[in-house]
């Protein structure tokens, strides 16, 4: 079981965005993708998800092709949170992770709770009867997350994983609650789950991945795990910037820029 | 459990035990609104008098029978047909363009009604006497329902490219097809005589006046079928506000919520206009309202907007047919003078929400 895509190419209106990108996210890990700015990490994650098709390539969940599966059933094997969530009317948070039940049968009090500790789970308890538009930005990414996380509540179903897929998860949050997010997206890989985060942050990916992949320009420059990818020489050449990766011991690896390690 | 209020096991933020109780006070509201329009009128016959004798067997004067049966009950169920219809598909269409200031007239749907009523009014005399005798004075009306259709018709196939409805493109068409529509309304207006700018004037402001059980049979089922689709929508609505890739995520059918919330609109609305004219406000005043009241879950929305469209229409035809009885004032000058500035106060007491 896992989350696997095969050269895939991708565009978007007459650019050319992914040009044969492989990867495949073994489920029980976090796995993280990681690239400059216009690498093509948040397409690749909106392929994974369903939401745009490619042009060639395949993309198999749980081994099952996603290409022409139904809206409702891929939503009971995985949930997505993007990058940004402009909300047009005035919901309260509550309203809002009730939406991530939309495909989930159950009765209203069940639903009520569900609600209720994905919000806790986000370190949002006591915020459900806030209205949205008035929680600041890293509020509302979490309740996002739990919109996303009351979807697949359940890591495995039927012995079948989940999966969460994150477009930059911790953009918004103080370093505490990017660290709360990341370990909360580690704990849901523990329990059988699969999670793919598109990351900018290459310590929390070096604290938190168990599994990254590199591009550039649209190519996988290297996939693998934490250590063999967080590379000094790996990584300054994606990031044409000179970067240079230490290790801390019982903590992982630490990535400074360069001219800070002066 | 967490942030559960616990006698009801009812979780903080979720209003939908509002939306419910109003959806009780609104079908009372309608009740006694309804009771009201009928037992009041020009002629003076009032309702508790002929439901008296109606249930003491004693037989009904002729009159009586008339004003109650022929002319005050289609009103009535046209009222609340109309108003229904508009608020509910301006609910619609500001849950589809996540918008709080859309309505239909942005799906072409006003601006084609007019064209085709205006035809009607203007060019009606062009028409060979046999099918002009056929519609009779039902021409205005048909014609408005006609352009209303082929105007909303052309708009979706321009916003459309391989089965997906582009809600962007759908405003941007929607802004150039009704300036040409008006365009040549202006052309056919151009040629109209002074009796015909005062039919174009007041069928511009709506009313009611012209409320019958042939005009109600042909645009009730329309309507009801409209409105019927409705709350199957609303799930996808609320989905919907998070914009339409969230909603597919979700699990949603996005382009099939898109075309239900298009095609009920327009027909409701297409439908509305052609009964009773342009009557502005109710659209976008109704479900606004009842947002700040029970929160925009469509689920309650749109059940709600319908009952209180439907109150407040009849109200408005009420006002309409009393200040300046036995004449009447347009049904359109009164939903505008009494709903604009409300709107207003509404507005600006809820800066801070529409602000955030």
């Amino acid at each position: 079981m896992s989350l696997i895509a095969r050269d895939i190419h991708l565009r978007l209106g007459r650019t050319d965005i992914l040009h044969g990108v492989d990867l495949t996210a073994p489920v029980g890990r976090v796995t993280a993708i990681i690239g400059p700015n216009g690498s093509g990490k948040t397409s690749l994650l909106r392929a994974l998800a369903g939401e745009i098709v490619p042009v060639s390539g395949r993309i198999a969940l749980n081994g099952l092709p996603i290409v022409g599966m139904r809206p409702e059933v891929l939503a009971g094997h995985r949930a997505v949170l993007p990058q940004q969530s402009a909300i047009s009317f005035p919901f309260t948070a509550a309203e809002i992770v009730r939406i991530g039940l939309t495909s989930v049968a159950g009765d209203q009090i069940r639903q009520g709770a569900l609600i209720g500790e994905a919000l806790a789970a986000v370190g949002l308890p006591g915020h459900a009867g806030r209205l949205y538009q008035e929680l600041s930005g890293g509020e509302q990414q979490r309740v996002q997350l739990a919109r996303a996380l009351v979807q697949v509540w359940q890591p495995v179903v039927d012995g079948a994983p989940r999966w969460l897929l994150l477009d930059e998860p911790v953009s918004s949050l103080d370093i505490a609650h990017q660290i709360a997010v990341m370990r909360l997206a580690a704990d849901y890989a523990r329990r059988g789950g699969g999670v793919v985060a598109v990351m900018h942050d290459l310590n929390l990916t070096g604290m938190f991945a168990d599994h990254v992949l590199l591009m550039r320009g649209g190519r996988a420059m290297a996939e693998g795990a934490p250590a063999e990818v967080l590379d000094s020489a790996l990584l300054s050449d994606a990031y044409g910037c000179r970067l240079r990766v230490g290790e801390v011991p019982r903590a992982g690896v630490w990535l400074l820029p360069h001219s800070a390690t002066l | 459990m967490v942030a559960l209020d616990a006698p009801r096991g009812r979780l903080a933020g979720d209003r939908r035990h509002l939306g419910r109780a109003l959806a009780a006070w609104l079908t009372l509201l309608l009740l006694a609104v309804s009771v009201l329009s009928l037992g009041s009128g020009a002629s003076g016959v009032s309702a508790a008098a002929v439901l008296t004798d109606w249930a003491a067997g004693r037989d009904l004067a002729e009159i009586d029978r008339v004003v109650l049966f022929d002319i005050r009950l289609p009103r009535l169920l046209s009222g609340v047909l109309v108003g229904a219809a508009l608020a509910v598909s301006g609910a619609v269409m500001q849950g589809l363009f996540r918008n709080p200031l859309a309505d239909p007239g942005l799906l072409g749907v006003s601006a084609g009604a007019s064209l085709g009523a205006i035809s009607a009014i203007v060019l009606g005399g062009l028409l060979p006497p046999s099918i002009a005798a056929l519609a009779g004075w039902h021409l205005v009306p048909l014609a408005a329902f006609a352009g209303s259709w082929v105007a909303m018709i052309v708009l979706y196939g321009i916003a459309t490219r391989q089965g997906r409805t582009s809600v962007a493109t759908m405003l941007l068409a929607g802004i150039a097809l009704a300036a040409m529509i008006a365009a040549l309304s202006g052309l056919i207006i151009y040629r109209a005589n002074d009796q015909q700018l005062r039919d174009l004037t007041f069928w511009g402001l709506g009313s009611l006046a012209g409320a019958s059980w042939t005009k109600l049979g042909a645009a009730a089922p329309i309507i009801l079928a409209a409105l019927a689709v409705t709350p199957f929508l609303a799930r996808g609505l609320n989905g919907l506000a998070l914009g339409e890739a969230a909603a597919a995520h979700v699990g949603l059918r996005v382009q099939r919520v898109k075309a239900g919330a298009i095609l009920s609109a327009a027909a409701a609305t297409g439908a509305a206009v052609a009964i009773s004219g342009g009557i502005g406000f109710v659209g976008i005043v109704v479900p606004h309202l009842l947002r700040l009241l029970a929160g925009p879950d469509h689920r309650w929305l749109l059940v709600n907007s319908g009952l209180l469209g439907a109150s407040v229409l009849i109200a408005a035809d009420m006002i309409s047919r009393s200040v300046v009885a036995p004449a009447e004032l347009p049904i359109g000058i009164v939903t505008a003078m009494i709903g604009g500035p409300f709107f207003l106060w509404v507005l600006l007491s809820n800066r801070r929400v529409l602000d955030a």
